[in-house]
């Protein structure tokens, strides 16, 4: 798979803390047995609703259209395991995620598919937005290895965990052929596991 | 020094350290159903890749599936396209399944444990978060997303970083009207909806102890609620005693084995914890969640925040809004329009008993509607031979087949418009269930039980003389 080590392009902030992947992607849209499509459903319900400061939802904003890099508050992605969530942001556009802090499993998820999603402190974070929402047109870089977020006028920290960070930076963010390089090894760990042999 | 359970499964399961840091870990038990995995056996397809140990992977339906009229084709296309993918995928690559008509059939969470499958010391791994619900029997269990499904069926393994593990204690005896339900309420309350991020949760105490292991199974599952991706129960008497005469549990002296095996498991007494909290079971009462996160939430004597008071003001005036909710209101009182008993957080016999004796007797208020969604095919069966079927039937429930239904509204069982929901269920989340506007209400199934009753949020403590404790019938199943 192919190595991330550098994630340049313009921005879109959502505001709100403990957003979940509900909100993200309804359940409605679950219905199917493929992931196409799921762009079109992102927020689905959120931005029938409007929000403000814009009056409307920011993925509905004509100058964040086109973004690459979502910024985010803290416990985004909480609550159902749906991979629909960050396959939907993924397909509309979406390259990284920039936030306070990430539900563990959306964090795993979106791992998988390649989209990190990266830490920066509150103050960062409200910096970011608000340097975003002055200047929506100016272009976010993101370096994964250097751990930085940089746009006109602001740079901050925005971090991965270091191991994460490897895995992105050297293109083995895809497991599946990882876990099955050894496969020997896998079934000597079971073998061992008295319950797969019925004790 | 000693180890906690965790430690000492995830060494046994470990397989190696990965290139990357993380830990390769095999994965004991690999649950299957329809909505997360048909694009995982279809990455499979696409490789050339075969299910690596089909002998550890079960599927069932349970998201999708329609709860009244249940005729194969279902009306609903996409939901019968899904079904069939999941049957032909599981005829291909080899996979047992308990598809509609299978009498095994039931909420992933619900099955696992009922039929054996789910055994102390495993590690297990389902494309849904209240996988954590298996953490019961002792064993570390992971909600992944459909990528990780793909991982784990084919190579049986995940690529994982290790957990921190934080000890619950809940000690003393619970009031009566207060439930397993009302615990797991108050944990998240108090440590927040992501005070878990990075823990596995073990639960203790003299209170734990003594719970069924329904009880213990309403607990783990709603760990990820808290933000806690595992949660987990130390084997005891109790766990043995339900694996033994389950299905897929060993029998005979292999029971004896496997017993002698699954206590060597739980967390040593000198084991140290990353982080030590304790509950007093005394203090607790009926819980409701009034917003629109399961950290939401009051004693049933509270008045919903008022978001001047609060640090917290942007997302409590947010959640007021939505919910149609006055600052200071008490919840009590507050008007339902639905009352939905089910799910793998209560849907399981012992929630149905308990909510039955509720309502034994009386009739559902006007214009309310009541649905009782029982957790599994055996769940249903049994409540048919107990009396519990019609005893919701006498009183104006419906009484549907098993499935998630209006958990997570993905079948025709949804809210309409505004409606409140009063649930026995795991999220309050904005359209949570089935219509964008929709309100829930998280309790405890004999306070959904109440509140159907009443046609508003209501004490249960207050409604009924209970005449037993829920303690009573510990043991019963």
């Amino acid at each position: 798979m192919g190595r991330i080590t550098t994630i340049s392009g313009r921005a879109l902030p959502l505001r709100g803390d403990d957003i979940d992947t509900d909100r993200i992607m309804p359940a409605r849209f679950l219905r199917g047995v493929s992931f196409d499509g799921l762009e079109q459903h992102v927020f689905e319900d959120d931005r029938k609703k409007g929000v403000h400061p814009y009056n409307r939802h920011p993925f509905d904003v004509a100058q964040f259209q086109g973004a690459s890099i979502l910024i985010v508050n803290a416990n985004f992605g909480c609550g159902s395991s749906r991979e629909h969530a960050p396959q939907g942001l993924h397909r509309w556009g979406i390259q990284a995620i920039v936030g306070e802090s990430f539900a563990e499993i959306f964090f795993g998820n979106s791992m998988m598919i390649g989209m990190p999603c990266l830490t920066a402190s509150r103050e960062d974070v409200q910096a970011l937005m608000a340097a975003i929402e002055k200047n929506p047109r100016a272009d976010v870089h993101l370096d994964l290895q250097a751990g930085t977020c940089e746009t006109e006028g602001f740079r901050c920290a925005a971090t991965l965990p270091p191991k994460v960070r490897e895995a992105f930076t050297t293109g083995a963010w895809d497991t599946t052929g990882m876990l099955l390089e050894d496969f020997d090894e896998v079934q000597a760990t079971a073998a061992r596991l008295p319950y797969v042999g019925g004790f | 020094m000693g180890k906690t359970l965790l430690q000492k499964v995830w060494d046994l399961h470990t397989v190696r350290r990965l290139p990357t840091g993380q830990t390769q870990l095999f994965i004991g038990l690999h649950l299957v159903h329809e909505v997360t995995s048909p694009q995982a056996f279809d990455a499979l397809r696409v490789r050339g890749w075969t299910v690596a140990r089909p002998d550890r992977t079960f599927a069932t339906v349970d998201h999708i599936v329609p709860t009244q009229d249940r005729q194969r084709p279902f009306l609903d296309v996409l939901a019968e396209d899904m079904i069939s993918a999941l049957e032909r995928n599981c005829r291909e690559f080899g996979v047992r399944l308990a598809s509609l008509g299978d009498e095994r059939q039931g909420i992933v969470h619900v099955i696992g444990p009922e039929l054996g499958l789910t055994q102390p010391g495993m590690t297990i791994a389902c494309g849904d978060s209240h996988t954590s619900t298996h953490g019961a029997f002792g064993s570390i269990a992971f909600g992944i997303g459909t990528s990780q499904v793909r991982d784990v069926l084919a190579s049986q393994c995940l690529a994982l970083d290790p957990l921190k593990v934080r000890r619950i204690r809940v000690t003393g005896q619970l009031p009566r009207g207060v439930y397993a339900k009302d615990v797991i309420l108050t944990i998240i309350q108090r440590l927040g909806v992501s005070g878990g991020n990075g823990f596995a949760y073990e639960y203790a105490g003299d209170t734990v102890d003594r719970m069924t292991m329904d009880e213990r199974m309403t607990i783990c599952n709603m760990s990820i609620e808290g933000g806690a991706r595992v949660g987990y129960v130390n084997p005891d008497q109790t766990t043995f005693d339900y694996m033994k005469g389950r299905p897929f549990a060993p029998a005979g002296e292999a029971f004896d084995r496997a017993t002698r095996w699954w206590q060597s498991l739980a967390s040593d007494a000198d084991a140290t914890f990353d982080d030590d909290v304790t509950i007093r079971a005394e203090e607790l009462t009926p819980v409701v969640t009034w917003g629109v996160n399961p950290g939401q939430s009051i004693g049933i004597d509270g008045k919903v925040p008022d978001p001047e008071r609060s640090s917290d003001r942007q997302a409590i005036t947010d959640a007021l809004d939505y919910m149609g909710l006055t600052p200071g209101q008490r919840i009590a009182g507050m008007k339902v329009d639905v009352a939905f008993i089910g799910s793998c957080t209560n849907g399981r016999l012992s929630d149905l008993r308990e909510a039955a004796r509720i309502v034994r007797g009386r009739h559902v208020a006007p214009g309310v509607k009541a649905l009782v969604v029982p957790g599994s095919d055996s769940v249903s069966r049994a409540a048919e031979r107990e009396g519990l079927a019609d005893t919701f039937r006498s009183a104006g429930f419906e009484w549907r087949g098993a499935g998630c239904s209006m958990c997570l509204g993905m079948n025709p069982d949804k809210l309409a418009g505004n409606q409140v929901c009063a649930a026995s269920s795991n999220r309050n989340f904005k359209g949570r269930q089935g219509s964008p506007t929709g309100r829930t209400l998280l309790m405890s199934p004999a306070m959904v039980a109440a509140a159907a009753l009443a046609g508003a949020v209501t004490d249960v403590r207050e409604l009924v003389q209970l005449t037993q404790t829920a303690g009573d019938e510990r043991g019963a199943d």
